[in-house]
């Protein structure tokens, strides 16, 4: 069979939506596309975890503080799982990793923005783990089974995720005009980067078109964000919080809100690594790394001297 | 006398817990392999569990209508009665694992003692807790085997833990008159009978481990009278943050 033949054989299936497995034959760039991918997506579930584990030790009761550390715990399998999916396409976890710390490979922006209050911790739950579904739910249905797999089982711990920063936020919303304070306070600063996570709109972004033909990604950025948008715009009124944007209104014949233009200069300054957390997310990293090679070696040293003994 | 023993004894189970769960708690997003992430943020949340357990039947044996968190966040630092070595800074992964260790190979015993105790609701926790405590001590006790038998660098690290730890051990085995009347009652196991216990699974599993128990005898305690170390006030100030800066609200 020649390339293009191979080529056409792999649209098809795509077309026909059979799903492409490990051993399956795939054109180059569609792994290169995925490891791209869902790489990146793994190095935001860890990188993610900084931030809202900043505040694990001060929680403000016990209970919220196992529900934080069960929710950034749950982050670690999503890293978990979705380094499994890059191994599948021939890339080790080893290898991925040190693609993030070189710089070389990203992850989500909105990690960059510190997380400044308790009321952020709600925030995050509910817009930033909600727009991660809102993409999520879509990928569910990629093209590649490992990472639609991995989606599922993923999906449903970010929704539960999602409600939990809701009802944190509703107590907050409830409660003094302090904690009240607090919560629009966070909301004016996650808004913007939340909006930005679906990435740069559909005229400038470079992988788009190819991807929605690989059926690697089913919705472009800018549906997605405004999917978002629509979705998010009752649960603030519910909450009784203002979204930052005097330009968000119901437009009828859309069908969907209008909004502002997103800040697109900051977007790029974040992603450049020039945003207020990139420098101190990448260092705990890298710490982590360099810090734990000695439990690593150690490990795996043990293991080839019990298999020794074992064979011996 | 007996309640206020009782609710002693359950104070210093549950600071235990709380001090413990809270030192795990700084790991998450910071740990030497992904598993080893989500392995210690495990023990810390079970932790927190026993410790809202706990802290609910001290509210009620003490009978004032405090509830588990205010036990567990508005008290002055001498009112907390955890042993110094649940306070100590996790140090290096070595350090973190032989503290967890220790007290594991602690808790397990004594947990299955306080099953057999005619205090109901205190067997009841026992028994609910032990299985976590089990799996904890497997843990910890493989890894304790890991790098005293991995390289000599895990070695080294091992033993510089266990020699550092070895002096905040002998608290765990502190006893005054609260527990030797909650004995003579019949209501909790001598220290003495959990201590043997604690000594035979920290001689098999460093003798596995290829590391030594040290030969120095130094002991530390203060922490079930409230005296603390100096680390003991900048885990409150976390821990306490947003209950001293924002009193009196729900959230
Ligand atoms: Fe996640
Ligand atoms: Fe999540």
């Amino acid at each position: 069979m020649t390339q293009a033949e191979k080529e056409i054989r792999f649209q098809e299936k795509i077309d026909r939506e059979i799903k492409i497995e490990p051993n399956d034959w795939m054109p180059d760039e569609y792994r290169q596309t995925l490891v791209r991918q869902i790489s990146q997506h793994a190095h935001s579930e860890i990188v993610g975890m900084l931030p809202e584990g900043n505040w694990i030790t001060r929680a403000p009761n016990l209970r919220r503080k196992a529900v934080l550390l069960a929710k950034v715990q749950d982050e670690a399998g999503h890293g978990l799982y979705l380094y499994s999916a890059v191994e599948t396409l021939g890339t080790s976890r080893e290898q991925t990793i040190d693609d993030l710390h070189s710089g070389k490979a990203k992850y989500s922006s909105i990690f960059n923005y510190p997380a400044l209050t308790w009321a952020d911790i709600g925030t995050i739950g509910w817009l930033v783990d909600g727009a991660a579904i809102m993409n999520q739910v879509a990928l569910c249905r990629t093209s590649y089974g490992p990472y639609a797999r991995a989606m599922v089982k993923i999906c449903k711990e970010e929704s539960f995720h999602q409600r939990q920063g809701y009802e944190s936020l509703m107590k907050l919303c409830s409660g003094t005009p302090q904690q009240k304070a607090m919560a629009q306070d966070a909301m004016n600063r996650f808004w913007w980067p939340a909006l930005m996570m679906f990435g740069p709109s559909d005229a400038d972004s470079t992988h788009s078109d190819q991807s929605i033909k690989w059926k690697i990604k089913r919705f472009t950025n800018d549906e997605l964000r405004q999917s978002f948008v629509d979705a998010t715009v009752a649960q603030a009124e519910i909450l009784g919080l203002t979204i930052p944007d005097p330009n968000l209104k119901w437009n009828e014949a859309r069908g969907h809100y209008d909004f502002s233009e997103i800040n697109w200069e900051e977007f790029w300054q974040v992603v450049k690594g020039n945003g207020p957390c990139n420098k101190e997310r990448l260092a705990a990293r890298v710490k982590a790394k360099e810090e734990g090679a000695w439990v690593r070696e150690a490990a795996t040293a043990f293991a080839k001297k019990r298999a020794m003994k074992k064979s011996a | 006398m007996q309640e206020s023993a009782l609710f002693e004894y359950v104070l210093r189970l549950s600071d235990d817990s709380l001090i413990l769960a809270q030192r795990l708690g700084e790991w998450c997003g910071h740990g030497p392999i992904l598993e080893e992430d989500i392995a210690l943020t495990n023990i810390s949340l079970d932790l927190i569990g026993q410790a809202i357990s706990l802290y609910d039947f001290a509210a009620d044996l003490e009978g004032k209508g405090r509830n588990h968190d205010q036990l567990a966040y508005l008290r002055y630092e001498n009112e907390y009665k955890n042993v110094l070595l649940v306070e100590q800074p996790n140090g290096d992964f070595a350090m973190t694992i032989l503290r967890q260790f220790f007290f594991d190979a602690f808790r397990l015993p004594l947990y299955e003692a306080l099953m057999q105790s005619p205090e109901e609701q205190l067997a009841a926790i026992a028994a609910k807790s032990v299985k976590e405590t089990r799996y904890h001590l497997k843990h910890t006790s493989e890894w304790v085997i890991r790098m005293g038998d991995g390289t000599e660098e895990s070695h080294q690290r091992a033993q510089a833990a266990i020699d550092h730890l070895w002096r905040y051990t002998h608290e765990l085995f502190y006893e005054d008159a609260h527990d030797q009347s909650l004995q003579a009652a019949g209501k909790v196991p001598s220290m003495a009978e959990i201590q043997a216990k604690w000594m035979a699974t920290v001689t098999s599993i460093l003798q596995e481990a290829t590391l030594e128990i040290p030969k120095n005898n130094w002991k530390f305690d203060g922490g079930r009278e409230g005296r603390h170390s100096e680390h003991m006030g900048y885990i409150l100030s976390d821990l306490q943050y947003m209950q001293r800066a924002y009193p009196n609200m729900e959230w």
